[in-house]
């Protein structure tokens, strides 16, 4: 293995978004020799697409205050959140939001030159009165403005960049200690061991693993997949958020704002569905109670067009002028993905994954946590998890809107702090562990043998997420998920043994799909094989047949392994310093 | 000054293969459209517009996405151009499919 080129850092960063890039910062601004690996160029990470906004309560609009915040988050997630780590991020939000106007995040003004704030849902005033203003926004870019700040900033700080590199598993030695990470360079294929006395996931979420998805095509689990093959269990994967309403066929996102002005979701028989699943308030109704209705909507055989596999969103109504005027980008999404014009044809939608709960298990130092032995969460020496890959577990059963750009940064910068302490009292590169440089080396060099017995990538990649999609999307029964487990069992097989016919080295894009396709397919096996087995409702993980929370048998987080399967382990219930919020129905 | 990925100087040297990587962006939207572009139209283009490609290509996301959306208009006719094109190639894909 000596002909492979080696690099050596404090710290390797796998993932420039904004968690990874928040965490090289800290890093960096303390003269910590940092690395920050990227399979695309930095800026057109993921964290660009958010543009909502991140929540603090900085009290710029109404009173606001980090308690309620925290009480909210509780509650949003159905109290499967870690308490600590939830107290630790509310409280931190003011700190995180003014650090970035600092770094010159060009945030939208009120009129007294505040920082300008919107409400969002799921947020409330003194745990439950009324409705908070609590949303961070930067215009409708924030998403954009973070990320761009965040790599301004790392570029001054002399954070090294390896862009277009591709990481593709995590070096460990024989002692648990991980190493570094062997990655390789897209643009030539040239391989490259990073070794570092430190390393952090900060990969983002796996939305891709669904047919319909809001992510982009990037979000596929690669940093969970290095995890769960370095022997790492991952936390909650059942719970991931759906957006009810993406555009059919696509994906993206047609935001609530479509039925906050009055629009309405029809059937094939041309029927306003949503009055007969919540009388009262019909379309507006959560998410999660929207997207179920569609879904069973749909398996009832009440779905239009050739394969009754969407509904419509009815805006025509309202007429030409509210749909131009109030609905732009709504209007603009669907002319130019569907060549619809809402304000003369209703939009056909269905519901498209979102984000991702659950990830790489961590505590609120970002330490990468597994059970060992009677230990829950025994941190595994040198390596770190931040952003939507990991879990903290602040957003518990599910996420509150603008609560997860408020995690990459208050995660990101608390893994960084983590590091520098851990490199204090780790001053010196272990040595390689040549046999695990060698174990990647051959999960890479499998992809570059002819293998005419195999079935192509993009078909299996394709019948993944249409499984996903069909048997654990929001219509979840036993039934459903049991047959889920057998196919994506078998399909797993057939992916172990998928074909390329691309072996070239310059931007191998055939290659670097394939590798994905196996870190989508092991990230799939974890979220469907833990939604098969949690029989209760909470959150975003949705079941039919048991349509209750069960607190007493399932306030625990799932761990799933690949070699030892499910494993569960306690929810953190106390805080740091308050009192805790005991589970409560979720009823708003 | 609005980030962009260093530019590759010799434009007419970027292989297909890199221009896919290139299509691959933070924002789903992008993703779709750039790539439906480069597997229906790009072939047909000829090689100044495949520079003036190459160049859009290195617009940040949220730029391309302004202009790609049809929320703003680029003041150079070239890439107003492309931008149309990438936007046609959508709609004669809605068309056949
Ligand atoms: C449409 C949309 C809108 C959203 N709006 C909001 C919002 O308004 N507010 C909010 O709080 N949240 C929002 N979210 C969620 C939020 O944007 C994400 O959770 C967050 O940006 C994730 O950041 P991250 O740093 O964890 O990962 P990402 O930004 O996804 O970055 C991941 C990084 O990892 C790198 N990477 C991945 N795999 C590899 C590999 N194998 N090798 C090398 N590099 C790799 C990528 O290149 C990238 O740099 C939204 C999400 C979507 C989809």
């Amino acid at each position: 293995m000596s002909q492979i080129q080696r690099r050596q850092f404090d710290t390797l960063i796998i993932g420039a978004g904004g968690g990874g890039l928040r965490a090289s910062l800290q890093l960096a601004a303390a003269d910590v020799n940092v690395a920050v690996v990227s399979k695309v160029f930095p800026i057109r990470s993921h964290t660009v697409a958010a543009q909502g906004g991140v929540n603090a309560a900085l009290a710029n609009v109404i009173n606001d205050n980090w308690h309620w915040h925290m009480f909210d988050t509780v509650k949003g997630g159905d109290y499967l959140g870690d308490q600590d780590a939830i107290e630790y991020m509310c409280r931190a939000a003011p700190k995180a939001v003014y650090e970035l106007e600092h770094f010159g995040v060009p945030f939208s003004r009120l009129d007294n030159g505040k920082i300008y704030q919107r409400a969002f849902g799921g947020q409330s005033l003194n745990f439950g009165d009324g409705q908070a203003i609590r949303t961070c926004a930067a215009a409708d870019r924030t998403g954009h403005a973070i990320l761009h700040s965040l790599y301004q900033q790392n570029i001054r700080a002399k954070t090294h960049f390896f862009d277009e590199y591709f990481a593709v598993d995590l070096l460990k030695d024989n002692e648990g200690h991980v190493l570094g990470a062997l990655v390789f360079n897209i643009q030539n294929g040239e391989v490259l061991v990073i070794e570092a006395k430190t390393t952090l996931l900060a990969t983002g979420g796996a939305g891709q693993q669904f047919k319909n998805t809001t992510n982009a095509l990037i979000n596929t689990g690669d940093g969970m997949g290095m995890a769960l093959r370095a022997g790492i269990p991952l936390q909650d994967l059942e719970f991931f958020q759906f957006h009810p309403t993406g555009v059919a066929g696509h994906g993206m996102l047609i935001t609530e704002a479509a039925r906050g002005e009055g629009g309405y979701l029809l059937n094939s028989e041309n029927e306003r569905f949503m009055e007969r699943y919540a009388p009262s308030v019909k379309d507006l109704a959560c998410r999660d109670v929207v997207s179920r209705a569609i879904m069973t909507e749909l398996r009832e055989g009440r779905g239009c067009g050739p394969n009754k596999d969407y509904v419509l969103l009815r805006l025509d109504h309202l007429g030409e002028e509210v749909v131009q005027k109030r609905l732009p980008g709504i209007r603009q999404t669907s002319i130019t993905f569907l060549g619809i014009d809402p304000a003369k044809a209703p939009i056909p939608v269905s519901p498209t994954a979102h984000y991702m709960m659950g990830g790489i298990p961590t505590n609120r130092f970002g330490q990468v946590v597994v059970p060992v032995k009677d230990t829950p969460e025994e941190p595994v020496a040198g390596l770190y998890a931040a952003g939507e890959c990991a879990c903290v577990s602040v957003h518990g059963g599910n996420r509150l809107g603008g609560n997860s750009l408020l995690d990459i940064l208050v995660f990101g910068r608390a893994a960084g702090n983590h590091i520098i302490e851990y490199l204090q009292e780790n001053r010196y590169h272990r040595p390689m562990d040549e046999s695990s440089v060698e174990a990647a080396m051959q999960r890479l060099q499998r992809w570059e043998n002819p293998n005419p017995d195999g079935e192509p990538v993009a078909a299996l990649r394709a019948e993944l997420k249409q499984l996903m999609e069909s048997h654990c999307s929001v219509y979840r029964t036993d039934e459903v998920l049991r047959e889920g487990v057998e196919k994506i069992e078998q399909l797993a097989e057939r992916i172990k043994n998928a074909r390329i016919d691309d072996h070239s080295s310059v931007f191998n894009t055939a290659k670097v799909e394939a590798l994905e396709l196996e870190n989508l397919m092991y990230v799939a096996l974890a979220t469907m094989h833990s939604a098969y087995a949690r029989k209760e409702s909470r959150g975003a993980h949705s079941r039919i047949d048991y349509p209750d929370r069960d607190d007493k048998n399932w306030m625990r987080h799932t761990l799933y392994s690949l070699e030892h399967g499910l494993d569960y382990k306690p929810v953190r219930t106390k805080p740091i310093t308050v009192d805790s919020f005991p589970p409560k129905a979720r009823t708003y | 000054m609005p980030i962009t990925k260093p530019v590759n100087e010799s434009v007419q040297a970027v292989s297909l293969s890199e221009l896919r990587w290139q299509c691959r962006r933070g924002m789903l939207e992008l993703d779709i459209l750039l790539n439906t572009f480069l597997d229906r139209k790009y072939s047909q283009l000829n090689e100044t517009q495949h520079q003036v490609f190459t160049r859009l290509l290195q617009y940040p996301d949220q730029t391309l996405f302004d202009l790609l959306m049809a929320n703003m208009p680029s003041t150079n006719p070239d890439i107003a151009e492309m931008v149309q094109q990438v936007r046609m190639a959508m709609v004669n894909k809605n068309r056949v499919s």
